[in-house]
């Protein structure tokens, strides 16, 4: 009788494998991904209509290269960077419209609001756009995936490899609220730890349009680096003020949280000689240029890291449904986090338990004016920082899913 | 008059039992809300005569007050959404006793300023979670029904709704409301006339910022939690636009212009992207321009020349 059982057993799984195998068990037949993201607001140059595009190219060289047998299917839509507009979309693509996965999410109070749709509806997001780490720490939970960037990897990837190139002395220009406060404890902490010193920090309003006197503070406390624990037009009207003010290039300025559409918006005058830490560039390499021209082909526009991050996010959602054979949440996720993240946009990239894909960063400078040589030629590449170290680690999480 | 009037009610309540059947519910429950938050609103422009440009504040306080007492103090949900009320409901007194000091457009910008500290307060407060918002609220349970399921909560919400918006109606039609009528169209003549009009506009001031307050901490129950969005004066400005769009005045116009508002924005996130925020622009250019009334006022005034009765 027991043996009879086994030998079922066994069947059954082999049966089940071989079915898996010889076709993809995905429900309906088809694999819809909604784009989420911001269309017409702050965040549309970097978010915006090119990850629609970003994920259409990926749908599109999936299809090519693996010929898979179900149909994929994309949809999108402008969340108007509203955490309502973001959660009722969500709730209703997953309900109603059988949306498989949602993507992208730039600003984090539409991401975090959709992190718990997708939970209570066991379904999959990728994340390429919001900054805040929240998203793997306090808020964590195992449908999620934080993909291109966080603020501690851009805030401390800065702090740290400007402090060891010699730029031992801080002043902090901060955005009163909490993500400015949190930027500017990151780094100093960053700051400190690798033998800087920081001078002091000063706090303007946010949104705030007249930096005068905060930048003159900056500029009397001597400090070699300024750093801007700001976002958005806060940075770019702190840069624009900053250069009027003669502060820079006497002083350098490092952008905590800065994406290449604001140095494009800006021009390399008034940015030349910033440091700033990003998950991608186009210009890194002949892989990286090749499909950043088709991107421009497309799109009229150099990628930014989370347009990049969002075509590399898909493609690794699609193969790994091909190769899970399932669209299954659970499976696909496990799929996921098995296999490491290889493209153009990551090297062995590698999604970890709290959700957070790690994979190397990069210290940039802008170039001089005269040192760009064509179109979009803005960055020189002063440091990879490793994926090790470039992430928080998992020591310092506070996502319940990490086992210590 | 009134015949038809109850029937068209009934009608009503009867589209609104059957709306979560035909319609997305969560997509309902949301235009629901908003028709509560314009209603109110409407109580002060529309009969009160009074433009306030802070209603924000009273919507996303409520949000925040009452996400604040269902996820940390773990309260039942019934007194979380009374708190959220009540608290809007203690800062609209407070707004009041400034604001109502003033009129015309000073009363406007001395709300809007209120508000506007309302806002950093909430943005710089370590309780509201800052730009992030307060996430994940649990819905929890009301007299032993679980909320989790969207349909359940949809009649929870239609009948907080509903109620809510009987006691507007109750107010307009009662003897309190006919004076607030009387202060809207003549106010020094009110006052001659002995009613002590500063009470009555801080009472209309506290009923209106209360059920704005309602509204909000409802709608923060629908998507569970409560961001910056809900105190922003770009929802000040949005809650005029349906009223305005709907007819101000109109018992019914605030619910239709929440309507139309809360589905575009909603259908046309996927379909035109960019244009949303101009498409909106222009409605109201063209709601002022060329049918001041709103659209219940223009239906409205359609029908009586219809039947050629006198207005």
């Amino acid at each position: 009788m027991k043996t009879k059982r086994i030998s079922l057993a066994v069947a059954t799984a082999v049966a089940a494998f071989a079915t898996g195998a010889a076709q993809a068990q995905v429900s309906d037949n088809v694999v819809r991904i909604g784009v989420l993201t911001d269309m017409s607001g702050a965040y549309s140059d970097l978010a915006g209509q090119g990850t629609v595009v970003a994920a259409n190219m990926a749908v599109e060289d999936f299809i090519a290269k693996q010929k898979p047998n179900f149909k994929i299917e994309v949809v999108s839509a402008d969340h108007q960077n509203k955490g309502d507009i973001a959660s009722n979309k969500a709730r209703e693509w997953f309900d109603r419209d059988k949306v498989d996965i949602v993507t992208e999410l730039v600003t984090t109070s539409t991401a975090l609001a959709v992190q718990k749709v997708a939970k209570e509806k066991n379904k999959l997001v990728l994340m390429s756009g919001p900054a805040s780490t929240r998203i793997t720490n306090e808020d964590c939970n195992d449908v999620t995936v934080h993909w291109t960037y966080d603020t501690y990897a851009v805030a401390n990837g800065t702090a740290k490899a400007v402090t060891k190139q010699g730029g031992k002395t801080w002043f902090f220009l901060t955005a009163d609220y909490a993500f400015g406060h949190s930027l500017e404890k990151d780094a100093t902490d960053v700051v400190n730890g690798n033998g800087g010193k920081v001078l002091g920090s000063v706090r303007h309003p946010f949104p705030g349009s007249d930096f005068s006197s905060y930048l003159l503070k900056a500029q009397a406390s001597g400090a070699q680096v300024i750093g801007l624990a700001n976002a958005g037009t806060d940075t770019t009207n702190s840069i624009k003020q900053a250069a009027e003010f003669g502060i820079t290039p006497k002083q350098s300025l490092a952008g905590l949280l800065m994406f290449i559409t604001d140095i494009h918006s800006l021009g390399l005058k008034s940015t030349q000689g910033m440091y700033l830490t990003e998950g991608f560039y186009w210009d890194l390499n002949e892989e990286t240029r090749a499909w950043s021209k088709r991107f421009f082909e497309r799109h009229k526009r150099m990628p930014t890291m989370v347009q990049a991050g969002e075509y590399s996010s898909v493609l690794h959602y699609l193969n790994a449904v091909k190769a899970a054979g399932t669209d299954d949440t659970q499976k696909v996720m496990a799929q996921m986090k098995k296999t490491p993240v290889n493209d153009f946009f990551a090297k062995n990239g590698k999604i970890r338990e709290d959700g957070r894909m790690v994979h190397d960063m990069y210290l940039l400078q802008v170039k001089k004016p005269e040192e760009s040589k064509y179109p979009w030629d803005y960055y020189n590449v002063r440091a990879t920082i490793p994926a090790a170290e470039a992430f928080q680690p998992l020591a310092l999480s506070k996502c319940p899913l990490v086992k210590k | 008059m009134t015949v038809n009037k109850n029937i068209g009610f009934a009608a009503l309540f009867l589209l609104g039992l059957l709306a979560p059947v035909l319609i997305y519910p969560v997509l309902v429950m949301k235009v629901l809300c908003f028709a509560l938050f314009a209603c109110a609103f409407n109580l002060l422009l529309g009969y009160t005569g009074l433009l306030s440009f802070g209603h924000a504040a009273f919507f996303g306080l409520a949000a925040y007050a009452a996400g604040h007492a269902l996820k940390v103090w773990e309260l039942p949900t019934l007194v979380g959404l009374v708190f959220g009320t009540v608290s809007a409901a203690a800062l609209g007194w407070l707004f009041g006793l400034l604001a109502i000091r003033r009129q015309g457009i000073y009363f406007a910008m001395i709300t809007l300023a209120l508000a506007q500290m309302v806002f950093f307060f909430l943005m710089q407060s370590s309780f509201t979670g800052g730009e992030d918002g307060l996430q994940g609220v649990p819905r929890g349970t009301l007299f032993g029904l679980d909320l989790a399921d969207d349909m359940t909560l949809y009649y929870v919400v239609f009948i907080i709704c509903a109620a809510a918006f009987w006691l507007i109606y109750r107010t307009i039609n009662s003897p309190f409301g006919q004076v607030l009528k009387a202060i809207r169209e003549n106010e020094p003549r009110a006052i001659s006339l002995g009613y002590d009009v500063g009470r009555y506009k801080l009472l209309a001031f506290v009923l209106s910022a209360g059920l704005a307050g309602l509204a909000g901490a409802t709608k923060m129950l629908v998507f569970t939690f409560a961001s910056l969005t809900d105190a922003h004066w770009h929802m000040s400005g949005e809650v005029v636009l349906m009223t305005i769009l709907g007819g101000m005045g109109t018992v019914l116009g605030p619910v239709v212009g929440a309507g139309v508002i809360v589905s575009l924005q909603s259908e046309l996130a996927d379909k035109v992207g960019s244009l949303v925020t101009v498409i909106m622009g222009a409605i109201f250019v063209i709601c002022v321009m060329a049918f001041r009334r709103g659209i219940v006022g223009e239906a409205m005034a359609l029908y009586r020349r219809m039947v050629g009765e006198k207005v």
